[in-house]
């Protein structure tokens, strides 16, 4: 790794940075970040804007809890050097503005120059912090095999009604590095949506209105579901309620348990009855707290069968009850405005603990396959640095170099190829015809 | 559109092809007499003003259509058709000056100007609909034939999702952007499909109010610089100083500045919450002192709340701070919470002085896991809600009559019944701030002086 000549200070500062972060900042993929955010403005069309890049906000969280705003880069080599010399250890990354965000106070605020949002991806994040009522294995910042799926289902859920639904093509699926994912929507509309439409998707997408004030926290009314919330329910919810989630949770197998599940039966008799038959049965079954768990759920769903003409708010409880576990619960706040700052893809979760792990893209086509707790932490990186393994030049242009098998380069090789080389090549065929338009226009306005 | 002194007005050539709801697009070529320049405003204000009030008692929308239209037979007729109609549309312009000035009363002109518009296109019939919406050329066209039939069973599950029993799947539906008609979309009233929103007929008034709101709402920007930049200092002795009493006229106290009534000290503080919190703020100041925490839609509805009830910038940081470093630390306090409070007090950043929530803006927040904020009538269960106001002091009597308005959704004609109960006094204005009820409840509380001795 070849080390720049450091002033005093920084040589002084460095003695503190630990080799992770050395190693955190030269796996970082600059020049891949670079094309992707630049959206094909690579300047080799007439067509390009050069300046694009350059009006990206970033921001930086240093390691002494500092937090620079607006910072903004012409080109992939000054990102790469500031990141290299401010070792940040929080990389954001924010909307395109009107004007360079490290020279908007140069701009007034009334002219016709406003600094303002521009483009910025359609983003979604997913913690699993927030399903906390509903996992039982971990809470607080603990993932495991058991609660990890939660996520998985709520990938699929949403990836497929933003392709299907709203006719996105470009979308990037983010490990968040600890607990969660991003979901970044790269399509030139996505990018041009004002924050109002934005807040229309993330509505159209909440199901979820829950905290400790109210008991029923998903309430479906009508005669029937939407048909996104239909599709969704048949083709994921359903079949990840009634066999992955109950084998990991077990949601009915202690009276704590089945409680809360009961409270949503808005029907008091129905209610008794349940509770009753199951405390019964509770110490005289000799069966696994699985088997029990779905004997107990198909008793529930078998009784509201019967007895939902009782009450509007019966009719579709069953359904209540699964979207509660397992419909996706996005943090509406990140995907509401173009100003809000997002961690960016290959960072190292800025966390400490015993396994930084980096924030890889997930493959929402084989999401199933996707462990959290075998993402490649930092010591692995070092310890394969130093075994001298497989090369580690992740800003390698080199697409064909099928030796590269390190463990990030995988993950590299998956960005570049299912989802940076389909959108810029995209992007390039729209600014090919915008400009041909352009060029057709001031043709016409030639002629006599 | 041209301002002159008492002159009999030319007559208008728009009363030609009009439709019945003027789009506003662009100002008219008339003139118009200085009387009425102030006049027709006022008037307009008057029914802006009761839709505002409409609004704010959570009228449904059938119910804010008949208050339009009786507010506007009321304020603007005229026997002579051609007379109502330009004096709509002057009346607008008119406003239109006075509102742009600033950002909060650009924000109240286009939610009142937007909700007037869509309930006038309500009272419309269909044809009327169809021809305004042409007007505004907009990129939709009817889904037909094949198209139709192969969407038709998914449409119905769309009717029956909004709670019609036998799908009435519409004869005529409209294929547009999604990205036309985002409320439509927020309440997934629509069947997407590919980008596309398939509109029925009779949610067009969804695709025009967005068309109508974005379009006021770049003209307003375009009025502010005009009037900023020549019309402010060209009419300093004619039009500026009626432009400028007119914004002051209407609108209710925004609580930014506490008056000399309402200014409270730490030491007081837990006594006055209990006597004259309204519940949203006496739950969320309970959850403070109990959990040590609150999340960020609390911390701002309260502390919002607190400063427009007189707590200076000084004792909030040391309220804050007392409850926080319980369970985070002084250090993460001063890191992570205290430039957001100074932020609020307007000492950071842009300096805005934040105004404190009406209502309105608490009742359509949307509280999610782990929060406290947001309106107790709405996002409470019955039975956290029953308790609450157990805690309150009222009877199962006085109870029942609140949550017979919470049933029918009267967010705020509850915490007025609530206020009354508690204060043993009616409250005819309604609540619709909670500064308002903790400055109701103070003066009642301050009035009701010892009895002499005998």
């Amino acid at each position: 790794m070849h080390r720049k000549s450091l002033t005093q200070n920084q040589k002084i500062f460095s003695m503190f940075i630990t080799s992770e972060f050395t190693t955190a900042r030269n796996l970082f993929p600059y020049t891949d970040i670079h094309k992707w955010l630049s959206y094909g403005h690579d300047g080799k069309h007439p067509g390009c804007d050069e300046y694009y890049f350059g009006r990206r906000e970033f921001s930086f969280t240093l390691e002494n809890d500092v937090y620079l705003r607006y910072k903004s880069f012409k080109s992939v080599s000054s990102l790469e050097h500031a990141i290299k010399s401010c070792f940040p250890y929080k990389i954001d990354i924010g909307a395109v503005y009107s004007v360079d965000p490290d020279k908007r106070h140069a701009y007034s605020q009334t002219g016709t120059n406003v600094f303002t949002p521009v483009e910025r991806e359609l983003v979604f994040d997913i913690d699993i912090t927030d399903y906390d009522d509903v996992r039982y294995c971990c809470s607080g910042a603990d993932v495991c095999s058991k609660c990890w799926p939660l996520m998985t289902v709520a990938i699929k859920v949403i990836h497929t009604s933003l392709k299907e639904d709203f006719g996105f093509k470009h979308i990037l699926w983010v490990f968040s590095g600890r607990r969660g994912v991003h979901c970044w929507v790269c399509d030139p509309k996505a990018r041009r949506m004002t924050n109002e439409q934005r807040s229309a998707v993330a509505e159209y997408f909440r199901v979820y209105k829950g905290n400790e004030n109210n008991a029923r926290k998903v309430a479906l009314m009508g005669y029937s579901l939407h048909p996104f919330l239909a599709r969704s329910y048949v083709d994921f919810l359903k079949g990840f309620f009634e066999g992955e989630l109950q084998a990991n949770q077990s949601i009915f197998s202690t009276k704590d348990k089945y409680d809360k599940i009961l409270e949503m039966i808005s029907d008091e008799d129905i209610q008794s009855e349940l509770r009753e038959k199951w405390e019964k049965s509770a110490n005289r079954s000799s069966l696994s707290e699985e088997a029990i768990s779905l004997v107990r759920w198909d008793q529930l769903k078998n009784t509201l069968q019967s007895k939902k003409h009782k009450a509007p708010t019966l009719r579709m409880c069953v359904e209540e009850i699964v979207f509660t576990f397992a419909y996706p619960r996005i943090d509406l706040e990140v995907s509401k405005q173009m100003n809000h700052l997002l961690k960016a893809p290959f960072c190292v979760h800025p966390k400490t603990g015993p396994s930084r792990r980096v924030c890889v893209p997930i493959d929402p086509n084989n999401c199933d396959e996707f462990d959290p707790l075998a993402v490649p932490t930092l010591s692995q990186l070092i310890e394969e640095i130093n075994s001298g393994g497989s090369k580690m030049d992740v800003d390698d242009d080199d697409d064909d170099d099928d030796t590269d098998t390190s463990i990030l380069g995988k993950s590299i090789k998956f960005f570049r190829s299912s989802f940076l080389e389909p959108l810029l090549k995209s992007c390039k065929e729209e600014i090919e015809s915008l400009y041909k338009t352009k060029i057709g226009k001031s043709k016409d306005s030639f002629s006599w | 559109m041209e301002v002159i002194r008492s002159q009999k007005r030319t007559p208008s050539n728009d009363t030609v092809s009009n439709p019945k709801i003027p789009l506003y697009l662009t100002a008219p070529q008339m003139e118009v007499r200085l009387e009425e320049f102030e006049l027709f405003a006022v008037d307009r204000l008057r029914v802006l003003k009761g839709v505002s009030d409409g609004l704010a008692r959570g009228r449904n929308p059938k119910e804010m259509d008949d208050l339009v239209d009786t507010l506007w037979k009321e304020h603007m007729r005229d026997p002579d058709a051609s007379v109502m109609f330009n004096k709509d549309i002057i009346s607008h312009f008119v406003l239109r000056l006075v509102y742009c000035r600033s950002d909060e009363l650009k924000k109240w002109f286009l939610s009142m100007e937007t909700a007037l518009f869509r309930h006038r296109f309500r009272l419309q019939n269909f044809e009327a609909q169809r021809a305004i919406v042409g007007e505004f050329g907009l990129p939709y066209k009817a889904v037909t034939g094949a198209e139709l039939e192969g969407l038709k069973e998914r449409l119905g599950q769309v009717v029956r999702s909004l709670g019609q029993i036998s799908p009435t799947v519409e004869a005529v539906y409209y294929k547009v952007p999604f990205e036309e008609v985002p409320d439509l979309v927020a309440s997934r009233r629509v069947l997407i499909q590919k980008g596309y929103a398939f509109v029925a007929g009779s949610q067009l008034v969804s695709l025009v109010v967005t068309q109508f709101r974005s379009h006021i709402s770049k003209a307003l920007i375009l009025t502010n610089r005009k009037w900023t930049t020549t019309i402010q200092e060209r009419e300093k002795d004619r039009l500026t100083p009626i432009v400028e009493a007119l914004s002051t006229s209407y609108l209710g106290p925004d609580y930014s500045q506490s008056t000399e009534y309402a200014e409270i000290s730490l030491k007081d503080i837990d006594q006055v919450a209990k006597s004259s919190f309204p519940l949203c703020m006496r739950h969320l100041f309970e959850k403070v002192r109990e959990d040590h925490h609150l999340k960020h839609g609390g911390r701002m509805q309260l502390g919002l709340f607190l400063k427009g009830v007189g707590l200076k910038l000084d004792d909030a940081l040391a309220f804050w701070r007392a409850e926080f470093t319980k369970k985070v630390g002084s250090e993460r306090f001063d890191k992570e919470y205290a430039y957001s409070i100074r932020h609020n007090y307007g000492k950071e950043g842009k300096r805005t002085d934040y105004t404190p929530y009406a209502c309105q803006k608490i009742i359509l927040s949307a509280p999610g896991a782990g929060d406290h904020h947001g309106c107790p009538y709405r996002h409470f269960s019955e039975d956290n809600l029953r308790a609450a106001l157990g805690r309150m002091g009222l009877s199962s009597r006085g109870m029942e009559g609140v949550m017979d308005q919470v049933r029918n959704k009267h967010y705020q004609l509850a915490c007025t019944m609530t206020f009354e109960a508690v204060y043993g006094t009616s409250c005819d204005a309604g609540i619709n701030h909670p500064n308002q009820y903790f400055e109701e409840s103070q003066k009642i509380l301050k009035s009701k002086t010892p009895p002499a001795p005998v």
